[in-house]
């Protein structure tokens, strides 16, 4: 029995390392990069939909747009790309765009000013999550043939009023700008949806890759296009895979089978840091870290209240212990690198300042929810601030639910406090000061679930003139100005608590050069990646 | 003469076949398992806290995107007009659209259900393999160190966390000796070499007849699956040495010794005979157990499987998917559950 048993299992063990055994490590090609990533979220490929971050990769990579960013320098701003020159009118309320010219999509059809209007269009028209970006210049799906509009090799856009040029051109930069084949999508249109059905799971776009298989929470493979007018980019080949854990990145990535980790927690980040073959490279991102306080509550509402929670929050602490390298303490609602963006951090923790301005307002014996999505480091910033208020007499009852089920409370006004995050949505510093310093319309009716000051029933009727007069001034400096009073009054009066602003900690194996995941303004572009 | 007529044709009409009553009461009880499976799925789906419609646009989405796609989802309709829809497309076999991939749930479910089979089967392969012997073995020696070791195994295999032991399996397998692959199905270089036939790698590659792949997809699996057949041999291990204990001391067993019958005989023809049908049923459990996929597993090797597709959909809200998911879970155990009957009559004259 005994050698029975040992047969069976040295037979098996015997098998097993016959095919194991001796397998060399694998080095991922010259001409090929090898992404490790979490990319559960890409819900579809279609630029008029996609609003997630690892779908804004793809389609920046597959799509061309009117204007873009250099991966190489983002500090420039908006640089031509398929419009390879812009001239606005002198009512500030038209941009006339002329087209490059000898541009070809990927299936071979010429890039056109009419392809260029048709995207712009059907944004308008499908009116899916992000067409908001398109449409808060006046475009409705009845009046886009006339305020889009095409002449021979020139586009021309109008817009409801004047607004600041770079407001315009910053949209147009988000993904829902990129420019898609007319040709090809209409050949695959079902039922008058413009395409979409196809090209939430095909592209056809002019970038520098196209789109050769995307398995949902498996992989992304991407294919050079050769025609790429910018210059075929030397990697031929791009793979995303999908590795959910920092732990099983960072193995992929010391044994040399992937060439980028774009997950790795802090202790991983430690562990790779001291690998050989492997550096890690920092970049800013434009997510922002709060606590929202819900202006219903009647103790929350009161401004000293809003004043002690900042002094509440450990920031330092938690920035060089949980979070270390991936949060960095930032107290404005503009992220570091945005137009306008102040880098004033005038609250820390200060239980006695705290204290005082509680007892001003008369409050004792404070009780309040924080909901929290199931997220560790959410977690742990949910048990930092509970302890430090706790030693100013109040107690905090932390709430953990889904991403979903957290949202749905706080876009319902039902937490006393919310621990969120907001990411930008295109790289104008409108995009956060429209959200979290605007509110038209207060009431509970208006369900303005798009503004987070709606969603804190905070009343902004005293930021709202403020930051629509930023919106469209034309002055570069005076734009700058404008946002850091406006920022500067926020920090002051507003029931956000702004905490910290993200940095995005990759490990790269140390051969790959201008890798780069689009800083705070823009997503992971391969174009210039070199080995 | 009408009532001679009827007695007569009473009379008259044979029985039907036993197989035939047989499985039309097996079809029957699975149609109502699964309705019932369904509709529980169904009502758990709409009364958790959770906005489908929110998953879909997001949190930045108008009021007017946000009204579209409630209606598109027919969330406006009463809850039992929803649920007879949905009734009626499962029945085509069609599982409705993943609300977060825009892609058909079928197909989904098509994509990631084979790898989660491969990785199961060859897992609960590993379990039977090493768990029956060594579980008979541990019985026929008990209090030997053989039985000693059997039981630390599986206390360690009861005990251990998953997670803990797949990421030191990763670290010193593929890390540290590089004999097996890492997270993944498959090596870079061997994505969509193979023509997809059943799914599962393993299998497509020696249709394709391409060893290079089968390779480089048996050292992918080859950890993962022995993670799971090392919990699959705990569990069966530990029930094959209780079930031989109990027979080893049966009266019939002491005669068959007293007849002079050699010890081989003893265990392997009179014990082992006897606790085959219950072993068909912890393998079945223990099968079907890794068949629901195991999250955890799936997750750190990036195993893209049916465990792992279920929970995203649910934390993301794509309830489509995850009735999608839940009513093919379910129909593996009702499967399971007919083959295990069909195996006792193949092994017990009396359950036929």
């Amino acid at each position: 029995m005994n050698i029975w048993t040992k047969s069976l299992a040295g037979a098996t063990m015997a098998v097993t390392l016959s095919f194991t055994s001796g397998m060399a490590i694998a080095e991922t090609p010259a001409n090929m990069l090898v992404i490790a990533n979490r990319i559960d979220d890409i819900k579809s490929m279609d630029p008029a939909q996609s609003f997630e971050f690892a779908g804004s990769d793809v389609n920046q990579n597959v799509y061309s747009k009117l204007v873009n960013f250099d991966p190489l320098d983002y500090d420039k701003g908006y640089v031509p790309d398929l419009a390879e020159s812009w001239v606005v009118s002198e009512d500030g309320m038209s941009i006339t765009f002329t087209m490059r010219d000898g541009v070809m999509f990927q299936s071979g059809n010429p890039v056109t000013a009419d392809d260029a209007a048709w995207s712009l269009r059907r944004a308008v028209i499908l009116n899916k999550t992000p067409a908001f970006i398109l449409t808060q210049f006046g475009f409705t799906p009845e009046n886009v043939n006339e305020t889009i509009t095409v002449d021979g090799n020139t586009l021309t856009i109008k817009t409801d009023k004047r607004y600041a040029t770079s407001f315009l051109l910053n949209c147009l930069t988000a993904t829902i700008g990129s420019v898609v084949d007319m040709k090809t999508a209409m050949a695959n249109e079902v039922d008058g949806d413009m395409g979409n059905a196809w090209l939430n799971t095909n592209t056809a776009g002019s970038g520098a890759y196209s789109l050769v298989s995307w398995k949902p929470n498996d992989s992304v493979t991407l294919q050079a296009f050769p025609g790429y007018y910018g210059g075929a980019p030397a990697m031929e080949r791009v793979i995303v895979r999908h590795v959910a854990e920092s732990a099983s990145q960072r193995l992929l990535l010391e044994a040399g089978d992937i060439d980028v980790a774009r997950n790795l927690n802090p202790e991983d980040v430690a562990g790779a840091r001291n690998a050989s073959g492997i550096k890690i490279h920092e970049e800013l991102k434009g997510r922002l870290m709060y606590m929202g306080l819900n202006q219903t509550h009647p103790i929350l509402s009161k401004p000293e209240v809003r004043q002690a929670f900042k002094y509440l929050i450990d920031y330092e602490g938690m920035q060089n212990s949980f979070l270390n390298g991936q949060w960095a303490t930032h107290q404005n609602f503009l992220p570091k690198t945005y137009l306008g963006a102040s880098t004033e951090n005038p609250f820390s923790l200060n239980i006695e300042k705290a204290k005082e301005l509680l007892a001003a307002a008369g409050v004792e014996n404070l009780e309040v929810e924080i909901g929290v999505r199931e997220a560790q480091e959410r977690i742990e910033m949910a048990q930092s601030f509970q302890n430090t208020a706790a030693q100013a007499g109040v107690k905090v009852n932390i709430t953990v639910g889904t991403g979903s089920q957290i949202l749905d409370r706080y876009r319902a006004r039902e937490l006393d406090l919310s621990l969120e995050s907001w990411g930008p949505d295109y790289p104008d510093p409108q995009t956060n000061a429209g959200t979290f310093a605007y509110n038209p319309d207060n009431s509970f009716e208006a369900q303005g679930t798009g503004y987070l000051a709606w969603r804190l029933a905070w009343d902004t009727s005293e930021f709202n003139p403020m930051v629509e007069a930023a919106v469209q001034e034309v002055d570069t400096e005076k734009r700058i100005a404008m946002y850091n009073d406006i920022q500067a009054k926020f920090r002051d009066e507003s029931p956000f608590v702004m905490m910290f602003q993200q940095s995005e900690q990759l490990g790269i194996r140390d051969n790959v050069m201008n890798f780069t995941t689009g800083q705070a303004i823009s997503s992971a572009d391969y174009s210039k990646v070199t080995k | 003469m009408a009532l001679a007529d009827n007695n007569g044709g009473a009379q008259g009409r044979a029985p039907l076949p036993k197989w035939l009553t047989g499985t039309v009461k097996t079809l029957g009880s699975i149609a109502v398992t699964m309705l019932g499976l369904v509709f529980i799925t169904f009502i758990i789906g709409r009364v958790m806290p959770i906005d489908p419609v929110l998953a879909i646009v997001g949190e930045r989405a108008t009021k007017a995107s946000y009204d579209a796609v409630y209606l598109q989802l027919g969330l406006d309709k009463p809850l039992i007009v929803q649920f007879f829809y949905y009734v009626r497309d499962v029945a085509q076999g069609n599982f409705g659209m993943s609300l977060l991939n825009a892609r058909p749930v079928a197909e989904d479910i098509a994509r990631v259900f084979p790898a989660t089979l491969e990785l199961a089967s060859l897992g609960v392969i590993f379990g039977v393999v090493l768990g029956v012997p060594l579980g008979v073995v541990a019985a026929v020696r008990k209090g030997s160190w053989i039985d000693q070791v059997a039981r630390v195994l599986a206390l360690v295999g009861y005990s251990m966390p998953i997670f803990w032991l797949g990421l030191m399996g990763l670290l010193v397998f593929y890390g540290m000796l590089g004999w097996v692959g890492g997270p993944g199905r498959v090596g870079i270089f061997y994505e969509d070499v193979v023509p997809t036939v059943t799914g599962m790698l393993l299998v497509d590659s020696i249709i394709d007849g391409n060893w290079t792949v089968f390779k480089d997809a048996f050292s992918h699996i080859i950890l993962p699956a022995s993670l799971l057949g090392y919990y699959s041999l705990a569990y069966i291990s530990r029930m094959t040495r209780s079930f031989m204990l109990e027979q080893l001391s049966a009266e019939y067993i002491t005669t068959a010794r007293v007849k002079g019958m050699s010890e081989w005989d003893v265990v392997w023809k009179h014990a082992f005979r006897n606790i085959r049908v219950q072993l068909i049923t912890v393998i079945a459990l223990s099968y079907a157990g890794l068949l629901e996929g195991s999250v955890l597993t799936e997750i750190i090797f990036s195993w893209p499987g049916i465990g792992s597709y279920i929970t995203t959909a649910l934390l993301a809200a794509d309830m489509n998917a995850v009735l999608g998911g839940t009513v093919v879970v379910g129909l593996i155990f009702i499967l399971l559950n007919i083959a295990s009957d069909l195996l006792y009559k193949v092994f017990d004259p009396r359950a036929r």
